[in-house]
């Protein structure tokens, strides 16, 4: 019960936002725009995995924007110089480091993921400015800009990003539900004490958590120079915010063990349908803002309120 | 709350439909809000001319004013303007979204002052082919014919404008310059740090030049920069600033040393607190950009391709206007009661 009825209300929310755009708007339901919402949430979407699996262990990653941009340029300077393969290893390792480190700090040091994501957010940013020498690095159209690729289906024109954030939500969701690795994780977020006393190695799940996060970023890195084919170090500042708003409007729970991936992913639309949307209906970016800040504070309280009533 | 224990999904379904009722409210309060010259919902493409504007930001004053004169000009040519920006400095990915969003819904042609000059050239390259006209305002795009025309502040000049009359103030004193910039690469910054030096008829290597600080424009940044500049560097004359709220920090710190006397301090923009900062003796001079004449010229250029197809090319530079109530000989100025009138923001 708990595990599905989450879902319900984000997908409601999404289908009478679907139907208001539909009514109040003639260029909303276009098949064109309806591929753009989708092209627009494949960066965030993709983050939004990672920011998903590490709130379900009671955590939060506030580095995953920052350690993504690392990864575009990563990305765009190795592959200059030693080609794409190279480059996306090289991307996968130094992201996985980073997530290790998270992971090692949260685990293993005890210290709380809040702080420790801050702390390695700050130090991230100015690693990646370092890097990058504040310049703004191009990439050639090739196989790193393969995410970008538009794929026609009739009307519909999407991209191969779009299909990769559908296939890693897809993945995502099997490895959460049915896998004992899955499993472990909710316990471990949702009932720390019970899931040590059935022997569940909490330390490790969490280091393994984090290190995944930090993959998940080189994808969603690589999506993103699908969409912009230019590894900016001031691209994304908002990024981290953005996949804790998806995550909440998606249903899971902030306090851990409670929610889904799926639900993340009716989250990031959600948004993307929000923001699309009433930009269509010509509403100020403000407002759009005020009812995106709105959104989460919703999906916060009711969360709040069935978790009371399931205590008391 | 707790006293009634009904199923936990249908309350939550019934307090979701709640909230998404305000949402649809809002959308609803945004369309009805905006008086287009009684068209509806129903304005198919070709009705009135659509013109979207994207800014860097929603917040900085610049762009408030540019987008407030863009929907004036709008509206005197009954064209419906559409107004989007990116959520910070560098938001790529907000400002190619918005050039989509715009694009889909029909308009005829794109104002835009683009957040990086490289970032989004694939998207606007796209709407391109789509038809749409796309015009950067502001802060040109590299290349700069990646876009139709850019109609903006010649920022060489202005920054030259700056060096000019700080030179001439100093008159026969040495100069020992601090220079508070903006962002590292951006090319407004560097064109007008440039400009600077050479109104200055200094380069980047003179020993004149006492430090250089990043200070993303941002006043408080500022401070702190020019602060520090000062405990290392007491005999600082003179200031460059990239605008007129880092001026304003720089003011703020060479006053708490005790030293407002001894700094120049020049600054760009012409914002009506930049002027009248200037009016009160804590800058000395400012030059003025025209951020109303972009827009208003962007809206006309995009009405006339939508009536006759013309499309504009090429860079038009705004205009740039020196501000000072201290005038230097061979340096065209106007005073600060001037700037209060002509100021925006």
């Amino acid at each position: 019960m708990l595990a599905r009825s989450p879902l319900v209300g984000p997908l409601v929310a999404l289908l009478v936002a679907v139907v208001v755009f539909a009514v109040i708007t003639d260029t909303f339901l276009r098949p064109t725009n309806l591929s753009l919402i989708l092209q627009q949430s494949v960066v965030i979407g993709i983050l939004a995995v990672a920011q998903t699996i590490v709130i379900l262990t009671a955590g939060i990653d506030l580095s995953i924007g920052a350690v993504a941009v690392l990864g575009t340029i990563v990305l765009a300077k190795v592959g200059g110089e030693h080609g794409p393969l190279v480059a996306i290893v090289a991307a996968a390792a130094v992201l996985a480091v980073v997530g290790l480190v998270n992971g090692a700090l949260v685990a293993w040091v005890h210290l709380p993921p809040f702080i420790v994501t801050l702390g390695v957010f700050t130090a991230m940013y100015a690693a990646t400015q370092l890097y990058a020498g504040s310049q703004v690095y191009p990439v050639a159209k090739g196989p790193l800009t393969w995410l970008g690729t538009k794929l026609s289906f009739g009307g519909l024109t999407i991209t191969t990003g779009v299909l990769a954030m559908l296939l890693l939500y897809l993945l995502a969701w099997y490895v959460l539900s049915h896998t004992a690795a899955g499993r472990h994780l909710y316990a471990v977020g949702g009932a720390p004490e019970a899931a040590r006393l059935t022997g569940i190695r909490s330390g490790r799940v969490l280091v393994i958590t984090y290190l995944v996060a930090g993959v998940v970023a080189v994808v969603a890195a690589w999506a993103a120079l699908g969409r912009i084919p230019n590894a900016d170090p001031n691209a994304y500042q908002n990024a981290n915010l953005e996949t804790i708003t998806a995550v909440v409007i998606g249903g899971t729970s902030l306090f851990g063990g409670r929610g889904s991936v799926l639900g993340t992913l009716v989250g990031t639309l959600i948004v993307a349908v929000l923001r699309n949307g009433l930009t269509q209906a010509g509403v100020d970016n403000l407002y759009q803002n005020i009812a995106t800040g709105a959104l989460v504070i919703a999906a916060v309280a009711l969360d709040q309120v069935s978790r009371r009533r399931v205590q008391t | 709350m707790l006293a009634s224990r009904k199923t936990t999904p249908s309350r939550r379904i019934r307090a979701l439909a709640a909230g998404t009722g305000v949402l649809a409210l809002l959308g609803l309060a945004g369309c009805s809000s905006q008086p287009s010259g009684g068209s509806g919902d129903g304005a198919s493409p070709g009705d009135a001319v659509k013109v979207g504007l994207i800014t860097k930001t929603d917040t900085n004053p610049f762009f408030v004013r540019m987008r407030d004169a863009a929907k004036e000009a709008a509206d005197a040519q009954g064209a419906e303007l559409i107004a989007l920006a990116g959520a910070f400095d560098g938001d790529n990915e907000g400002q190619v979204a918005a050039i989509e969003n715009l694009v889909s819904q029909g308009v005829q042609g794109i104002l835009i002052t683009p957040n990086s000059s490289t970032g989004i050239l694939q998207a606007i390259a796209d709407a391109r082919d789509a038809g749409v006209i796309v015009i950067a305002l502001d802060t040109a795009t590299d290349p700069e014919d990646a876009v139709d025309a850019t109609f903006a502040t010649d920022n060489h000049q202005a920054g030259v404008y700056q060096g000019a009359w700080v030179k001439a103030k100093l008159g026969d004193s040495e100069p020992v310059v601090a220079m508070l910039d903006g962002t590292p690469g951006g090319t407004v910054d560097t064109f007008r740090h440039d400009g600077f030096l050479e109104g200055m008829g200094l380069t980047e290597s003179s020993p004149q030049i006492a430090a250089k600080e990043n200070t993303n424009g941002d006043q408080t940044k500022a401070q702190t920069a020019m602060e520090n500049i000062l405990s290392a560097h007491a005999d600082v004359n003179a200031v460059y600033t990239i605008n007129e709220p880092a001026a304003r920090g720089a003011f703020q710190a060479i006053s708490d040393a005790g030293l407002a006397d001894g700094v120049t301090i020049g600054s760009i923009d012409g914002s009506c607190a930049g002027v009248q900062a200037v009016a009160d003796g804590q800058i000395g001079a400012t030059v003025m950009q025209f951020p109303n004449e972009m827009a208003a010229l962007g809206v006309k250029a995009v009405v006339k391709y939508a009536a006759d197809g013309t499309k504009p090319t090429g860079f038009h530079d705004t205009g740039a206007q020196l501000i000072t109530d201290q005038p230097v000989e061979g340096l065209d100025s106007q005073d600060s009661a001037w700037g209060l009138e002509n100021c925006w923001g």
